[in-house]
């Protein structure tokens, strides 16, 4: 039994070497020649400045914006390092609200998010993505309803008729891969975009 | 639930049941140390290896030196995960500056990585440089899943050799399985997954402006080049703290359901090859078959009980199904079907939180890790655990007729049913146990995130899923504590090995015995009686032990849901 502790010490350093160091440097030179943008992380550039990445959500709290979905990511309290603060769409520490569906908590938020979200558009029933959390709080997307439940609030910030925001929420929706993986979305950051671009002109 | 959603699960089972064959070819002719199309390139690294751990690769060995090589080869790995976590403030690659990993952590992540159960009681991007995740991570992310392999094969070998002392060489195993199966599939893996959006950069975290004008940090990092081999091998620890529901994660439709592919496609290919090595292909379909209808239907309450949502969802008027903790690019479906794939085999990726699914819909993926993980399972350990079932069910069916048990031409005597009772019993006094303990001592008690028997279940789910070596969690618990870093670790440790070592000792005896030809006594094994007989089994033996514990968790839950009560 002797004879396999050499080998348990230099294969063990051989293969770490193979697959913790070679493989993963070299995917990465490779990878940043083939797809370069994919890479760095999907980054999106406005006026020089990155303003985003096109796969993570941000916040957004202004009328004049498409919202995205509640986050449960948070940030270390500044002032108490061992506790937490909420920070939605922190996207240096991802992670979901992990209540349970007999949650009091969870259910009490949701109904004040409901309440909020009936006052502001009565007429239209309320999308259930957009009073829950995602997994990662870092969803980028919303439903297709969900964005047609915020798009009079939009319209009306911003002046713009309802079928122009309706034209470009419309431009902006994907549907399933194929027509059968997935789920038809919005990307609520592209989307914003698309309308202040559209403000612009 | 949808005509398109049950489309969606039928692909996915017809591409497993696709690549099951090839692959298990491909395999089986890896591990009986033939020539493959990839030699050519790959050999002399073998040969390499072989050379400079002075390693004999004709030569083979005893069950009891290849079990020995193979804990060597954990201590090493163990040591090395340790120490860089530890010391990562003083290495390179450590571009947002992470401190050193306290001690408890650092062991509990070790024994995690080791053992192919990859918990995450770190975070990620909040706690690792890039050189733990490549170095440390990464590497054992092969290294225990060509390890679960070679010790599948090492069985298989068990039961196909007749009169012979020896079962392979470790050594061999792990690094054909590494060099020829493992690896070639995640560089083309990687390309796909940066194509498909996954960042692959040693660059630091990016600060961007949002359109409103706030500073948001973004982590990147290497992260394909870690993910492939994380799910590829079954492991199932994140680059980052949301695993594959952060977008970088699993950033499209397409990622995810090439990710769900990844995970059954070895384990499903080992009952391929075992079927090859025992002279019988049809042997491995009727294990694949076994596991095709648990997996069915886990599948099938899972994304009943996610799309019927909750009635405190009803009362708002909310419908659509449960979107608390998934994300809109998967949807009910994918998150559902993802949810029992990764429990299913020993993978624990999520792409969804458990915590927040129905109480029925959380249940099935606690039932799958209970079960041992044997639908599938984890790359090897999947298949020795699903072997050990039914060597119990073929006792079981010889007490019925009063005939001494066979199967695939071994009798099953003895020491091979005390050694499948040994590993079977020990899972649930681990989980069952340390639940126990845990629910009565304070400090674990405060650190659940939901109140009620939702708290009891995250509690049970996290032992369960570090006994079983998943690494899934209902992830509201607090389990970076010195309590659960400790008692986790132990049932990861004893849940791994104490299953492990039973099955290799079965392998040593059944080696030893003669092959005998089947006769008109023998209990066919490739049949439809056989499935039923093993699935009837496996839920009898598993719905005696958890039964009572899962009526304290999500049954009571469920029940309390209906009647709208909160807690």
């Amino acid at each position: 039994m002797l004879r396999e502790i050499r080998p348990a010490i230099l294969i063990l350093i051989a293969l770490t070497l193979i697959t913790g160091l070679a493989y993963p440097l070299a995917m990465t030179a490779i990878a940043g020649v083939i797809f370069p943008k994919q890479a760095q992380g999907s980054l999106i550039e406005k006026n020089g400045v990155v303003v985003g990445s096109a796969l993570i959500g941000q916040e957004f709290k202004d009328d004049k914006y498409f919202h995205s979905r509640p986050s449960a990511t948070t940030a270390p309290d500044p002032a108490d390092a061992t506790k937490t603060v909420p920070a939605p769409y922190n996207a240096a520490n991802s992670g979901g609200s992990n209540l349970g569906p007999t949650s009091k908590a969870l259910n009490d938020r949701i109904k004040e998010d409901v309440d909020k979200l009936k006052a502001e558009n009565p007429s239209v029933p309320v999308p259930v993505d957009l009073v829950t959390t995602s997994g990662s709080g870092l969803d980028p997307d919303i439903s297709p309803e969900a964005a047609l439940f915020q798009l009079p609030r939009v319209a009306k910030a911003r002046n713009m008729p309802e079928d122009r925001v309706r034209q470009l929420v419309t431009q902006n929706t994907a549907g399933r891969l194929a027509g059968l993986f997935g789920e038809p979305r919005v990307n609520v950051l592209a989307l914003n975009l698309a309308l202040d671009a559209a403000a612009s002109k | 639930m949808t005509a398109i959603g049950w489309i969606q699960i039928i692909l996915y089972c017809a591409i497993i049941v696709a690549l099951t064959k090839p692959l298990g070819g491909y395999m089986t002719r890896v591990f009986n140390g033939e020539r493959t199309f990839l030699s050519p390139v790959l050999r002399p690294v073998e040969a390499s290896l072989y050379w400079v751990g002075g390693v004999d690769e004709k030569r083979e060995q005893h069950w009891l030196t290849y079990t020995v090589a193979m804990l060597l080869f954990h201590v090493g790995g163990v040591v090395i995960i340790y120490a860089l976590m530890r010391l990562q403030a003083l290495l390179p690659f450590n571009p947002a500056e992470q401190s050193a990993v306290a001690e408890d952590l650092s062991f509990n992540t070790a024994i995690s990585f080791i053992t192919n159960t990859n918990w995450q009681n770190y975070g990620g991007e909040s706690t690792l440089s890039y050189l733990v995740q490549m170095l440390g991570l990464t590497h054992q992310n092969f290294l225990s899943a060509a390890t679960g392999i070679a010790l599948a094969v090492a069985l298989i070998r068990g039961f196909s050799r007749s009169s012979m002392r020896t079962i392979g060489n470790f050594w061999v195993d792990v690094t054909r399985c590494t060099l020829y199966v493992l690896m070639p599939i995640c560089v083309i893996y990687t390309l796909f997954l940066v194509w498909q959006g996954m960042p692959q950069t040693l660059g630091a975290y990016v600060d961007a402006t949002t359109l409103e004008g706030a500073k948001q940090t973004i982590a990147v990092g290497p992260v394909a080049s870690q993910v492939a081999i994380k799910m590829l091998g079954t492991n199932g620890g994140g680059f980052f703290n949301a695993n594959a529901a952060h977008p970088f994660e699993n950033p499209t439709a397409l990622s995810n359901f090439v990710q769900m592919i990844s995970i059954f496609a070895l384990g499903a290919a080992l009952t391929n090859v075992f079927g090859r090595m025992v002279g019988n292909q049809k042997q491995g379909w009727a294990i694949l078959g076994v596991m095709g209808v648990l997996f069915i239907s886990g599948v099938a309450v899972t994304y009943w009980a996610e799309a019927n949502g909750t009635t405190a969802l009803d009362a708002l008027g909310l419908t659509g199904g449960n979107m608390e903790g998934k994300e809109v690019r998967f949807g009910i479906v994918a998150s559902s079907l993802f949810a029992v794939i990764t429990t299913a085999a020993s993978c624990g990726a999520v792409n969804a939180m458990h915590d927040s699914f129905t109480a029925l819909g959380g249940m099935i993926p606690l039932i799958n890790i209970q079960l041992g993980e044997i639908i599938v399972g984890g790359v090897g350990a999947g298949l020795y655990g699903m072997l050990i079932f039914v060597v119990i069910s073929i006792f079981v069916a010889g007490l019925m007729v009063g005939r001494t048990p066979e199967y695939v031409g071994k009798k099953i005597e003895a020491r091979e049913v005390k050694m499948a009772m040994l590993a079977i019993l020990v899972l649930p006094l681990m989980y069952l146990g340390w639940t126990a303990v845990a629910v009565v001592y304070p400090t674990a008690v405060a650190s659940m995130a939901n109140a009620g028997p939702h708290g009891f279940t995250e509690v049970l789910y996290a032992y369960t899923s570090q006994t079983g070596n998943n690494g899934s969690a209902f992830a509201g618990l607090t389990g970076n504590i010195l309590f659960y870093n400790v008692t986790g670790a132990i049932a990861m440790f004893v849940g791994r090995f104490f299953m492990i070592v039973p099955a290799m000792a079965m392998a040593g005896s059944l080696a030893g015995k003669k092959s005998i030809p089947p006769s008109s006594g023998t209990l066919p094994t490739t049949g439809g009686l056989f499935v039923g007989l093993v699935v009837g089994v496996i839920l009898i033996i598993g719905g005696l032990t958890f039964f009572p514990a899962l009526a304290l968790g999500p049954i009571v839950e469920h029940l309390a849901g209906n009647a709208n009560t909160l807690f």
